[in-house]
């Protein structure tokens, strides 16, 4: 009896701590005061206030532009990948491996800056494009270091029925192998969409002065002082990530079903 | 089986870096045979089965199918379909989907398919299976999906890579009567790639026995276990007695120094030549009725037989027999001239491989 109640209590400790944080926010979120510390009523205003924020508003279209793109051509490019390396002898697949793993490692600041040298020595303008392309580069390993193990369950031979059977290699690709190896393609695409959300360094040093994601505007907006939108921007976008998470884990507890059905 | 020559295979040689796996194999498959390429791993059976079915190209050679050239062409467009080991099952499709797989990209008709796919499933007795899923299946089940998959596109040979091999004992050997069925029923090509002697013998018309990546043998199942041509095939049929012996003249050969009367002719006189004695084929009798005396060392029971061995000459002679000698006792043995089987001492050390590393 004392051993549950202890268990319960651990639990809901960790609940706390993880939590805690994001409930403060979103508590105050929609706090009428603009003070941090004293509740002064119920108010929808904030997110009003945000959606009119012509700013921020823009910002969040490019955040999601970037990480939408970047996440869809680096997963396309990232499969590609995988599949190349998979199917490679041993010693230069695991040269490859480690390579692709190096930009995983390596610090956002170093990444960040080394590319924008790279930007600047090609005469390459600081913008969109920069971002993008920046995103996509450290997108790909995340992307392949999703695919690869779910290529490695593929059992060897699946590949070889297919053709076996009169499929074309391009229809043996789309027909079987993708299918076998997609919901890896997905947990990639969806890691690479998160990391681009996310991140803040690599952006703000390729970005240049013209455009900003989420992150760089509310990292200028603080410099300012935090006004409550800020709040429900996060609130909005922890419930977005929220949602997500949920979806995906329907699908997979849906898929084991039918196939327990089954048994 | 008739006598027409559907598979050729002409001088294959095939390596990987230094490794030679095949080196000028020649081969012909015949209409309707069953056909079991049998050997220890590494032998060059199953890569014998991908050059067939287009998976591997030969550095040298040629695969000749119904008197055409197919050795460039590529798997999708070879009239053959493969089994393979680990089933290969498309595991996000219905079993149905499974079998429609070839026939849809054939482009046949609705009604056509669903017909087909009723019937490879009753052939392989597992009918109203079309909408489980292959996880739901064990794996003798997912196995003959996986033939009833192949045999819908109706491939004039079906190409079998060891697909017992997954299976547990009791269920490989009713396998091996289904898949003797199959074939009967079909009236196809079989070749099939196994490293299990009992497998080759109990369903092949033909068995190829090969190492190192040359045939050692040809032959039928009785062939090859009655008269094994080199010491590498007697050893890995079956167990045996390989006695280095003289060929004295036609019909007599002395084994460790005593002379035995045999059948076999043709070898020369005074020739250094193997002989091969199967256990079953050794009697045990008086010690003075024998054509050698011996005392029997060990002893086990094997459940059908016993399996003794006997030092006779300085060497055990290894016997089955369902009557039981305890050991120390002194025994004769006895061996009828046609149960003594003389072969050629190997010429080349590619020959010589009596090494097994199974």
């Amino acid at each position: 009896m004392v051993k549950r109640i202890m268990e319960k209590f651990y639990v809901g400790l960790i609940l706390l701590f993880l939590y805690a944080p994001i409930f403060v926010l979103i508590v105050l979120s929609f706090n009428q005061a603009k003070s941090r510390s004293k509740w002064g009523g119920f108010t929808l205003h904030w997110y009003r206030e945000l959606f009119k924020n012509k700013y921020i508003m823009n910002a969040l279209y490019t955040t999601l532009i970037i990480a939408l793109l970047s996440a869809l051509i680096a997963t396309i490019i990232g499969t590609v990948a995988a599949i190349a390396i998979s199917s490679m002898r041993k010693p230069p697949r695991t040269i490859l491996i480690g390579i692709t793993n190096i930009p995983l490692l390596n610090a956002d600041i170093v990444t960040g800056l080394s590319l924008m040298l790279l930007f600047v020595a090609l005469r390459f303008t600081l913008g969109f494009t920069s971002v993008l392309i920046s995103h996509i580069t450290f997108n790909i390993p995340y992307v392949i270091l999703s695919v690869m193990p779910k290529i490695r369950q593929l059992s060897p031979n699946t590949y070889e029925a297919a053709l076996d059977l009169g499929a074309s290699p391009i229809y043996a690709f789309f027909k079987v192998i993708l299918p076998d190896i997609f919901p890896g393609v997905l947990t990639g695409f969806f890691l690479a969409f998160t990391m681009s959300l996310d991140d803040f360094v690599i952006t703000h040093f390729t970005k240049g002065p013209q455009i900003n994601t989420l992150s760089t505007k509310i990292y200028t907006e603080v410099r300012k002082g935090i006004k409550p939108e800020i709040y429900a921007l996060s609130t909005l976008m922890f419930i977005a990530v929220l949602l997500l998470l949920v979806i995906i884990n329907r699908r997979n507890a849906d898929k084991k079903d039918t196939i327990k059905k089954f048994d | 089986m008739t006598d027409n020559k559907l598979i050729n295979l002409i001088n294959i040689s095939k390596s990987y870096g230094d490794n030679v796996v095949l080196d000028e194999l020649n081969l012909y498959i015949r209409e309707n045979e069953f056909l079991t390429l049998l050997g220890p791993s590494g032998c060059g059976k199953t890569t014998t089965l991908r050059i067939i079915g287009g998976f591997e190209n030969p550095d040298k050679g040629q695969v000749i199918f119904e008197g055409k050239d197919i050795t460039k062409l590529p798997p999708n467009e070879r009239q053959l379909n493969t089994v393979f080991q680990k089933y290969a099952l498309f595991t996000h499709m219905t079993i149905a989907e499974n079998i429609a797989f070839g026939l849809k990209i054939k482009k046949k008709s609705k009604d056509y398919i669903n017909d087909k796919i009723k019937y490879a499933l009753k052939l392989v007795n597992l009918d109203g299976f079309e909408n489980r899923m292959p996880d739901s299946l064990s794996g003798g089940q997912q196995q003959r999906i996986a033939i009833a998959r192949a045999i819908v596109n109706e491939p004039k040979v079906l190409l079998l890579d060891e697909p017992l091999g997954a299976l547990d004992l009791k269920l490989r050997q009713d396998m091996q009567y289904e898949l003797i069925r199959l074939k009967n029923e079909l009236g196809i090509t079989f070749i099939y790639v196994t490293h299990d002697q009992e497998e080759a013998l109990t369903m092949s018309d033909t068995v190829v026995v090969m190492n190192q990546g040359y045939i050692q043998q040809i032959g039928s199942p009785e062939d090859i276990y009655n008269e094994p041509q080199n010491a590498f095939v007697a050893d890995f049929i079956g167990e045996s007695n390989i006695l280095p012996s003289i060929m004295i003249e036609d019909k007599l050969v002395n084994i460790l120094g005593t002379s035995f009367a045999c059948v076999d002719t043709g070898f020369g006189r005074n020739k250094p030549v193997d002989v091969v004695i199967r256990p079953e084929d050794i009697d045990l009798v008086k010690p003075e009725d024998g054509i050698i005396k011996g005392v029997v060392t060990s002893l086990l029971f094997k459940g059908v037989h016993y399996e003794m061995e006997v030092n006779a000459n300085g060497h055990d002679w290894l016997v089955h027999s369902t009557d039981l000698v305890p050991v120390g006792n002194e025994v004769g043995i006895w061996v009828d001239p046609y149960d003594i089987q003389i072969m050629n001492k190997p010429e080349s050390e590619d020959e010589e491989a009596v090494e097994l590393d199974i």
